[in-house]
């Protein structure tokens, strides 16, 4: 029963954690919008493949905000990082996804 | 194509008689012929090369003759080519067969000598000729004459050399193009001839600049992401979520309520985009600090400043000038109406036009108030000059006024445009002539604002506003008497008298006087149209005011061009009291204060201050104020403070403080009660003309 349950609970879980969930941002608000529906659009694109996703991210921002980002994109990851100020954006996505977007020239 | 042996004969007699006149010329002329020569040898000196699988054949077999006929058939062409038809299903035989047959081809190398590439050839060899020639003339310098005899002898076997030559046929012309053949053709440039220039500027000295910005701030950030972490995070804003959403049901209302008053706010911003009449209330409070800073010792002296000097004259005051009013936009037009504001004491209006006929332009309405001496607080102006205005006392932000043009125009302050709120046209009645007067009445019986006018045409017409509309009404039509009988033969002329000036009994509702250019002064009623109550024989010249007495309601002043002010009992056909002023008086106002205290001004600029109670002979205060030569052409007292507004005929307003002296009475009545005041104000001037009246009768 318990376990059953418990499976009950992850599909729910997995169902409703679609959306995005900012953890830390210094961006201002416009930026911090787009970066973020820019990670959606790449995750959801690229589902089972980080590595793609990452690049997408990292070359769209390139163009968008000047060049010298940085994405890292895992489940489990720790990191310390240094950035510009007013550039950086570390999300949850999907339920299972970390995202971190930065940028330091 | 020349062969090379015809040439040669040809060139040679013309060297030689070069050679014998010039040696410089021979040099030149010889190196030409030293090709010629050349080519004769070497021509000579070749042999007939024979191939070596050429048949050696006897002469007799040389000789013999095979005969061959040449047609115009080929021998290998097909006779019998057929071909399908698809047209008609079958083979068919073709007639016509292809009979030419190439045997042999070759393209050649020859080029006609007129043609481009030929000629280009042609130059070409000659520059390396030339070149040639210049060296072998170095070498043969010395035996020239040896050399011209050879020449001569090489010309004669000339027919010999013709077998190789036309042997080598190709050669020759080769060598034909080669040889300068036109000696006229201009002469190539030397494409060597040339100078080679250089210079060089100064370097400028190269420096090194370097600046440094400072790196775009950073900072650190830490993190671990793993699957419980997120697992919280998102646990936790559901939670959140679920919250808020529980927190909205219950609130719905008020924040629908919330909702309301936001959009309330928004549309209420919205109507105020026009914020600057925000800004203005506040400009307009500070331009009045500004002001009152400015005209601080002005704004002193009005409050508290007493002539302490009228202590020791006796009975006599004088005049202190206070503030100056005046405004470019109205600078060359004249002062034609005054009057103050009833409600707000420190409001006054001003009406700008010009008196002179010849000189008439536009006007201008300004309203002035003492707390802004530099700007009006209201500006209106129009096409035809302003002469008359007058305020509502129940509605003091309604203007009524009387143009040049005749017509008569309502203006509200409240309405922030500058046109008219209502005006009247040449359809509704309008004056034909300059309107002299306007004036308020009470509100008729069905609570229509109304008003009167008076104007040079002769009529006094009351303006009644109906449903946003002007309507008149002729109320009289001035007449000179006793002028209809001049005109013989029955017609009857009725020249029309022309008002200038009205006023209103303050009691007898019917009553008025108005006074008219011929310097006669009518009493007429509201009721009668047709007849005057009475009239007064009054001035020379234009009558220019007519007043009724604040308190006394039998007496009335009037002043004109004469130079005379006049007071009237309106019982007494003759006048009580005259002044003559020495100047045309403009204007004649009573105090508001006391019933025996009036001001005159007069054109030659000067203000004059009557107190009858003090002296009923000549004024008490009698002071030039306008700058320059500038007429004075009105004056207003002002209700309740001591101070009188002059108007001159250059737009400008000066504001006087009456000294104690002039106003003495009314101190002292301030002392008693009020309502004793009028009253004794009655008796006080009763008194005086009683003294009159007994002269009178007695005369």
């Amino acid at each position: 029963m318990g376990e059953t349950e418990g499976k009950k609970d992850e599909a729910d879980y997995k169902r409703l954690q679609t959306f995005p969930l900012v953890r830390h941002s210094d961006m201002p608000e416009e930026m911090r919008v787009e970066t973020m529906e820019l990670c959606v659009t790449a995750c959801e694109k690229f589902s089972n493949n980080n590595e793609s996703a990452a690049k997408m991210i990292k070359e769209t921002m390139d163009k968008k905000f000047g060049s010298s980002w940085h994405v890292v994109i895992g489940e489990g990851f720790g990191f310390e990082i240094t950035h510009e100020v007013k550039n950086l954006l570390y999300l949850y996505f999907g339920g299972t996804l970390a995202v971190c977007v930065w940028k330091c020239s | 194509m020349i062969p090379a042996s015809a040439k040669a004969p040809h060139k040679q007699p013309h060297k030689q008689s070069i050679s014998i006149g010039r040696g410089t010329r021979k040099r030149d002329e010889d190196s030409g012929t030293e090709v010629g020569e050349g080519t004769d040898e070497w021509a000579q000196s070749k042999a007939t090369v024979r191939p070596p699988d050429q048949l050696e054949l006897t002469d007799a077999e040389l000789k013999e003759e095979f005969t061959r006929i040449l047609t115009a058939n080929n021998p290998h062409a097909p006779q019998n080519i057929v071909r399908y038809s698809f047209k008609e299903g079958t083979y068919k035989p073709i007639g016509f067969v292809n009979q030419l047959a190439v045997h042999y081809t070759q393209v050649g190398n020859l080029i006609p000598k007129d043609s481009d590439e030929g000629r280009r050839q042609h130059y070409r060899d000659e520059l390396v000729a030339g070149s040639q020639e210049s060296v072998k003339v170095i070498s043969e310098t010395g035996n020239l004459e040896e050399d011209e005899e050879p020449k001569e002898l090489e010309t004669e076997p000339g027919s010999q050399t013709d077998v190789p030559a036309a042997g080598a046929a190709e050669k020759v012309t080769e060598e034909e193009l080669m040889t300068p053949k036109q000696p006229k053709e201009r002469k190539l440039t030397n494409q060597f001839n040339f100078s080679e220039r250089a210079s060089q500027t100064y370097n400028n000295p190269v420096r090194d600049r370097e600046c440094q910005t400072e790196p775009p701030p950073r900072t650190n950030f830490s993190a671990t992401a793993n699957q419980w972490e997120i697992y919280d995070a998102y646990v936790e804003e559901l939670e959140k979520q679920e919250k808020t959403k529980e927190k909205e049901k219950a609130k719905t209302p008020v924040a629908k309520k919330s909702g309301k008053m936001a959009m309330r706010k928004l549309t209420s911003m919205e109507s105020q985009t026009d914020d600057l009449i925000k800004l203005s209330q506040a400009a307009k409070i500070m331009e009045r600090m500004v002001n009152q800073n400015t005209y601080d010792d002005i704004a002193q002296d009005f409050k508290y400043y007493d002539d302490a000097a009228d202590e020791y004259r006796d009975q006599v005051g004088t005049l202190l000038p206070l503030w100056k009013f005046q405004n470019d936009k109205a600078k060359r037009l004249s002062v034609t109406a005054l009057c103050w504001n009833p409600k707000y004491r420190d409001l006054f209006a001003v009406g700008y036009g010009s008196y002179d006929f010849m000189k008439q332009s536009r006007g201008m309405l300004l309203l002035y108030s003492l707390k802004n001496p530099s700007f009006p607080e209201y500006m209106f102006s129009s096409n035809s000059g302003v002469m008359c205005l007058d305020i509502h006392v129940d509605h003091p932000y309604l203007v009524a006024v009387g143009h040049y043009d005749g017509n008569v125009a309502i203006y509200n302050l409240k309405k922030p445009h500058s046109q008219p709120s209502f005006c009247s046209s040449a359809k509704s009645g309008k004056h034909s002539d300059p309107v002299w007067q306007v004036k308020w009445q009470k509100d008729d019986m069905d609570q229509n604002l109304n008003f009167f006018s008076v104007s040079s045409d002769g009529r006094i017409v009351s303006w009644t506003l109906v449903k946003r509309k002007l309507v008149h009404i002729d109320v009289i039509k001035l007449k000179v008497e006793g002028s209809t009988t001049e005109v013989p033969e029955g017609l009857q002329l009725h020249p029309v008298g022309c008002g200038t000036a009205f006023d209103f009994h303050k009691e007898i509702d019917y009553m008025f006087l108005v006074g008219t250019e011929e310097g006669k002064i009518y009493k007429c009623s509201k009721s009668y149209s047709s007849q005057f109550l009475d009239t007064y024989d009054a001035h020379n010249m234009s009558v220019d005011t007519v007043s009724w007495n604040p308190y006394h309601t039998k007496v009335f002043m009037s002043c004109s061009s004469d130079w005379t002010v006049k007071i009237w009992d309106h019982t007494i056909k003759t006048p009580m009291f005259i002044y003559d002023l020495n100047s045309a008086v403009g204007d004649v106002a009573w105090a508001p204060y006391s019933s025996t205290v009036f001001a005159a001004v007069t054109t030659d600029g000067k203000a004059h201050i009557f107190d009858l109670a003090i002296n009923k002979y000549e004024a008490i205060c009698n002071q030039p104020v306008a700058a320059k030569k500038n007429r004075l052409t009105h004056v207003q007292f002002n209700l309740i403070h001591p101070i009188i507004i002059v108007g001159d005929d250059r737009g400008h307003i000066i504001s006087l403080k009456l000294s104690p002296n002039l106003r003495k009475m009314p101190k002292e009545k301030k002392g008693q009660e009020v309502q004793k005041g009028p009253a004794v104000e009655i008796a006080k001037l009763d008194k005086l003309l009683n003294l009159v009246r007994e002269v009178k009768i007695k005369t």
